[in-house]
């Protein structure tokens, strides 16, 4: 087919993704060995020491010497950073210090051990992952691993040893790792043990027979050049697909397995990715939420599952319904599944019969063209056992109390109507009784209502009266039926009952989940979508959750709260809200980073941008289901989109800001041009008139015409500025105690000019308290206002300046008798003039007296006057403080 | 009055101006282009007075007058574009002795050089200071306005005597408050507003509109130039 000779888009996709994010992130090389001894770490501080020379900047995070003394030698002249020091439990530790590391931003850092496991209450519970973080960070590590440590190969090396391993590290790691492979023969090595190289004293003998026997080592090697070799395979296969080779592609396989709450799922998911990773295909990790109930302990072991699977690279999909088999072949299909994983589990084989089969046979039977692996189960599966024994649905004792006074009852009655119904019709009486049963009460109960009536019946009704012997043959097979009957009504209910239960639970999330995003468009503001949201969650998961979000623009302030209950929030719950919203990763409980907080950590995020983080707390004993994760991960990614609508929402706002800017700035220019040109072409006119050495009357009246154009551009240049002050918020009053009369009178003389002929008074009440204004502000605004009834009111016309502080504010008007307000025109906007007819003027000074007074709060407006005229009325509220509570 | 001055400012068309204008009123002038070329001319020719913009291309004009401050106490008059009380205060307590706007009037510029080259004349000792009609002796501890005798409260009088020290010459705010009431009352501005407004009420015979003290808006007060109302 030609699609097999073509290269994978979605392959190609990600190995370019695997070359970029190569070059942007730290470069993670691998030290790998089959087992310890074969000299990883020595090699590792080797190539160190020689970057070191090379003038690179190399640190030793942690290495571990074992006391071996050329490993220790090899440290000699290389930095070490000081380790953390910890008190676990009374013992004092040591541990590779990650905040030290990422402080000091060495270019390499060397970091032993990379399985090894932190002490509780590190950051992360794996140093693999702060080798993770060294590596978002940009700083290259190298690092060492033996190959039992390697996640997909864990349970084979414990097979092959006996050594269960407990210290694992993602075998992604190792992708994405330049990897050199440390290797020994087993001989020499042993050799090396024996003279002590290894481990000192005692622990060498013991170590020679247990881990270290021939085999296990020819075995851990053989397995230590197969990942490799694998490893570079996949390089190869990576280069051929980066330079367009064409080879023998592989069609696109896929597998998918299934996981139960059972640990054998585990291995089973070990296998899988083993497979996938030897096929090249990509892999999917199904599980099937059944109707059925789950302990927390089984819940636990589901979501572990789960995560081993997702750490291990594989797409999780959970989805419900209560036959399991149909459920993976739907999921199988969908997602064009080329072969299905299933693990050969000891079922019952009554249950299996009654299914028509196991699983296993079933699939099989149903799959199509699916190819099925049967895995085996591995022995000690104990805890599958347990879920005969788990609190399934046990119906209350009250049923069963209840189903037994009903068949008492229904017997009392009948044994009076004994004699005229006769036996026959009793027993078709007493089945009615089950099955009624079987509509209120669970399959036990039913169970006991069938037997109580078949032993009543048999007893009390059916010849010879009162002994259990049934003389009739067609008797017997009544009594049969009885149990079949009571049987089949009592599952039939009951799965009724549960796919119920089922469906109510979907549907509680479904309407949670609709709740929730119904919430989010209402609200009003960002803020009230997350304290709406919060308040949510919490109602849903009986939780205690927060918003965290940081606001733009202010990257101080740190994340905040919503809704803003700082009690709520310790210091540690800030440092794990801190790494989720950095790193943009889940962190706290129920997660691998900083799992002991009490909270879980979901970072609120949009493709790559973290723009805030939900903390949600739920009970202690309670337990995060992976549905219920999933819901939680819904709610923050809806979070996500209501934060992102916002931030589009502004830019859409500054746009049209911008716009509008744009409008204003043309007006301005056109107003500006106007302007200054005017009074300029008058100064120049003027002074080549006295260049020409006129007589001394005419100089006298050029150089006045001089100094009104140049007191007119004085006057439209302060007015621009001012105006661009206000417009860029620049203005910020300072206040400080004013007397009100002083501010009048010094706004009254700046405007002597515009004043001339006009008889100004002054009506300002005596004993007026001192006021906390903006002393320069207000008084150039008054002075404003003072000009412009100077421009609009005749000479000889009175202009009343008045003042007034009641109530905390304070009231300033200025009063003209000029030809009062034109009809229709917005005066306090920019560049608008009350009468075109005055000349001069770009039709500021309104605008800016309203943008000085509105700096400090108040208001500025303007009515009639009576007897003509406008009066402009300034009012703020002030501070005020009485001249007699001020002493010297 | 005349003298040599010194003219630091990067406009050529300003420096030409001000060479006119203080070269009519008999001054001698000497220009520098640069904050670095005035501290050299300060150095070397020792003017009288000095005249310097903010606005330098090579250093702040604030700090071309810490520098100066460190040996001299040549009057310096600040000539700048920015009119904000911030600017002038800042100028004004970095040592300057007065601050005039551009665009500025000649006549007030030359007002103003008078009055700050003057300084070593008020701070002869000279007990009795005359200020148009308003006459203090310090020492006697007497003010008279015209003839009358104006009776003073103790604080009242220890702002005016500030004032009259200066007079002609811009006083800061802070400086007032700390030279009547001591270092720890520089915030407490409201001091200041209510016994000015006491003093101007015994003192200016309208109050309201004050002839003898006037308001730097933002940034302090001045008494006029004595010369200029004698």
């Amino acid at each position: 087919m030609e699609t097999h000779d073509r290269p994978d888009p979605d392959a190609l996709l990600a190995s370019i993704h695997r070359e970029s994010s190569k070059q942007r992130r730290g470069r993670l090389r691998i030290f790998f060995g089959m087992a310890p001894g074969v000299g990883k770490t020595y090699a590792m501080l080797a190539a160190g020491k020689q970057r070191l020379a090379e003038g690179i900047d190399v640190v030793v995070g942690v290495v571990e010497t074992h006391g071996r003394s050329e490993t220790g030698a090899m440290l000699a002249g290389l930095p070490i950073l000081a380790r953390r020091q910890v008190d676990y439990r009374g013992i004092h530790l040591e541990e590779f210090d990650l905040d030290a590391a990422l402080a000091r931003r060495p270019a390499l850092i060397l970091i032993d051990e990379l399985a090894h496991s932190n002490v509780v209450g590190s950051r992360h519970p794996k140093r693999y992952q702060d080798v993770l973080e060294l590596l978002d960070a940009g700083i290259d590590v190298y690092s060492t691993v033996n190959v039992q440590h390697l996640a997909s190969r864990a349970d084979i090396v414990s097979q092959i040893t006996g050594i269960a391993v407990r210290e694992t590290v993602p075998d992604s790691l190792i992708e994405m790792a330049d990897v050199d492979l440390v290797d020994l023969p087993p001989e020499q090595l042993r050799a090396r043990l024996a003279e002590g190289k290894v481990y000192l004293g005692d622990r060498a003998a013991v170590a020679s027979d247990h881990f270290f026997r021939p085999g296990n080592l020819t075995a851990l090697r053989e397995m230590a050049l197969r990942v490799t070799a694998e490893r570079v395979d996949q390089e190869l296969r990576d280069f051929m697909r980066s330079q367009q080779i064409s080879g023998p592609w592989k069609a696109a396989e896929r597998l998918l397995v299934a996981v139960s709450p059972s640990p054998f799922s585990a291995r089973l998911v070990r296998w899988t990715r083993r497979t996938a990773a030897a096929l090249d295909a990509s892999w999917i990790v199904v599980h099937v939420e059944s109707s059925r109930a789950v302990s927390e302990a089984e819940k636990a072991r589901v979501t572990q599952n789960l995560e081993l699977a997702r750490e291990l690279g594989a797409e999780v999909i959970t989805t419900t319904g209560d036959d399991v088999v149909e459920s993976l072949l739907r999921v199988a299909r969908q997602n064009n599944v080329t072969q299905i994983v299933l693990g050969k589990s000891p079922g019952h084989p009554w249950s299996d019969f009654l299914r028509g089969g196991s699983l296993v046979d079933r699939v099989v039977r149903n799959c199509g063209d699916i190819d099925v692996y049967v895995v085996r189960a591995e022995s000690g599966t104990e805890s599958g056992r347990q879920r005969l024994v788990s609190p399934a649905t046990r119906p209350p004792l009250a049923e069963y109390l209840h189903a037994t006074l009903a068949v008492v009852g229904i017997v009392t009655g009948c044994l009076l109507l004994r004699t005229t119904v006769g036996y026959s019709a009793v027993s078709l009486v007493l089945l009615a009784t089950v099955l009624v049963c079987g509509l209120y009460f669970g399959r036990g109960p039913v169970l006991l209502a069938a037997a109580l009536s078949a032993v009543a019946w048999n007893f009390l009704f059916i010849p010879p009266l009162y002994t259990f012997h049934i003389a009739e043959v067609h008797d017997t097979l009544t009594f049969g039926l009885f149990f079949v009957v009571a049987l089949v009504v009592g599952s039939l209910t009951e799965r009724l009952k549960r796919s119920e239960r089922a469906e109510r639970h979907r549907e509680e999330r479904a309407t949670a989940l609709y709740r929730f995003i119904e919430t989010l468009a209402t609200s009003a503001t960002l803020e009230d979508a997350f304290v709406a949201a919060a308040r949510h969650i919490n109602a849903v998961f009986h939780a205690d959750s927060t918003v965290l979000f940081e606001p733009t623009g202010a990257t101080d302030e740190g994340l905040v709260p919503y809704p803003l209950s700082l009690a709520a929030m310790s210091d540690r719950d800030r440092a794990v809200a801190a790494w989720a919203y950095s790193n943009g990763r889940a962190a706290g409980r129920f997660t691998d980073t900083l799992g002991e907080a009490d909270a879980i950590f979901l970072p609120i995020k949009r493709l790559k941008v973290t723009f805030g983080v939900l903390r949600v707390a739920i009970p202690k004993n309670a337990a995060l289901s992976f549905s219920e994760r999933q819901l939680l991960e819904t709610f923050a990614d809806q979070l996500a989109a209501v934060i992102e609508r916002d931030r589009l929402a502004q830019a859409v706002q500054m746009t049209r800001l911008s716009e509008e800017a744009d409008r204003l700035r043309s007006t301005l220019l056109d107003c500006v041009s106007h302007e200054l040109k005017t009074p300029l072409a008058a100064v120049a006119a003027a002074s080549e008139g006295l260049a020409a050495a006129p007589p001394p009357s005419t100089a006298q009246a050029l150089v006045d015409e001089i100094r009104e154009g140049v007191r007119r551009l004085h006057r439209v240049i302060n007015g621009l500025l001012d105006m661009t002050r206000l417009e860029t918020g620049i203005v910020r009053p300072q206040r400080e105690w004013c007397e009100i009369r002083e501010l009048v009178e010094s706004a009254i003389e700046d405007e002597t000019v515009a004043l001339r002929g006009r008889d100004v008074t002054v009506e300002i009440p005596p004993n007026l308290p001192l006021v906390k204004v903006d002393f320069s502000l207000l008084s150039q605004a008054l002075g404003k206002l003072l000009g412009n009834s100077g421009v609009h009111s005749p000479v000889g016309q009175p202009v009343r300046v008045s003042a007034d502080v009641r109530g905390g504010e304070l009231t300033l008007a200025v009063t003209d008798r000029g030809a009062g307000l034109p009809d229709g025109v917005p005066i306090f906007e920019k560049f608008t003039r009350g009468d075109p007819a005055h000349t001069g003027g770009i039709g500021l000074g309104l605008s800016i007296a309203r943008g000085f007074v509105e700096a400090h709060g108040g208001s500025l407006r303007a009515e009639a006057a009576s007897g003509g005229g406008v009066a402009f009325v300034i009012s703020l509220p002030v501070e005020t403080s009485h001249l007699a509570e001020v002493t010297p | 009055m005349s003298g040599t001055v010194l003219v630091i400012d990067d406009e050529r068309q300003i420096r030409r101006l001000l060479r006119l204008t203080l070269e009519a009123a008999t001054y001698h002038v000497i220009e520098a282009e640069t904050g670095k070329d005035g501290l050299l001319e300060a150095a070397q020719r020792r003017p009288d007075a000095v005249i310097l913009d903010l606005g330098l291309p090579d250093l702040d004009g604030r700090e071309v007058l810490t520098r100066l401050r460190e040996w001299s106490r040549v009057p310096v008059l600040i000539l700048s574009v920015r009119d904000d009380a911030e600017g002038k205060v800042a100028a004004l307590d970095a040592g300057a002795d007065d601050y005039v706007t551009k665009p500025f009037d000649t006549a007030e510029l030359l007002a103003r050089l008078r009055v700050i080259q003057r300084r070593s004349v008020a701070e002869t000792g000279d007990p009795v200071c005359e200020c148009g009609p308003l006459r203090v002796d310090l020492a006697a501890h007497s003010v008279t306005l015209g003839r009358e005798e104006i009776k003073l409260t103790p604080t009242e009088f220890s702002l005016l005597r500030v004032l009259i020290r200066h007079a002609g010459r811009i006083v800061t705010h802070r400086q007032l408050l700390r030279e009547v009431w001591g270092d720890k009352a520089e915030n407490q501005s409201q001091y200041l507003r209510v016994y000015i407004t006491h003093l101007r009420r015994k003192l200016e015979p309208r109050p309201g509109s004050p002839r003898l003290i006037h308001t730097e808006v933002g940034i302090g007060y001045r008494l006029i130039d004595p010369g200029a109302a004698a």
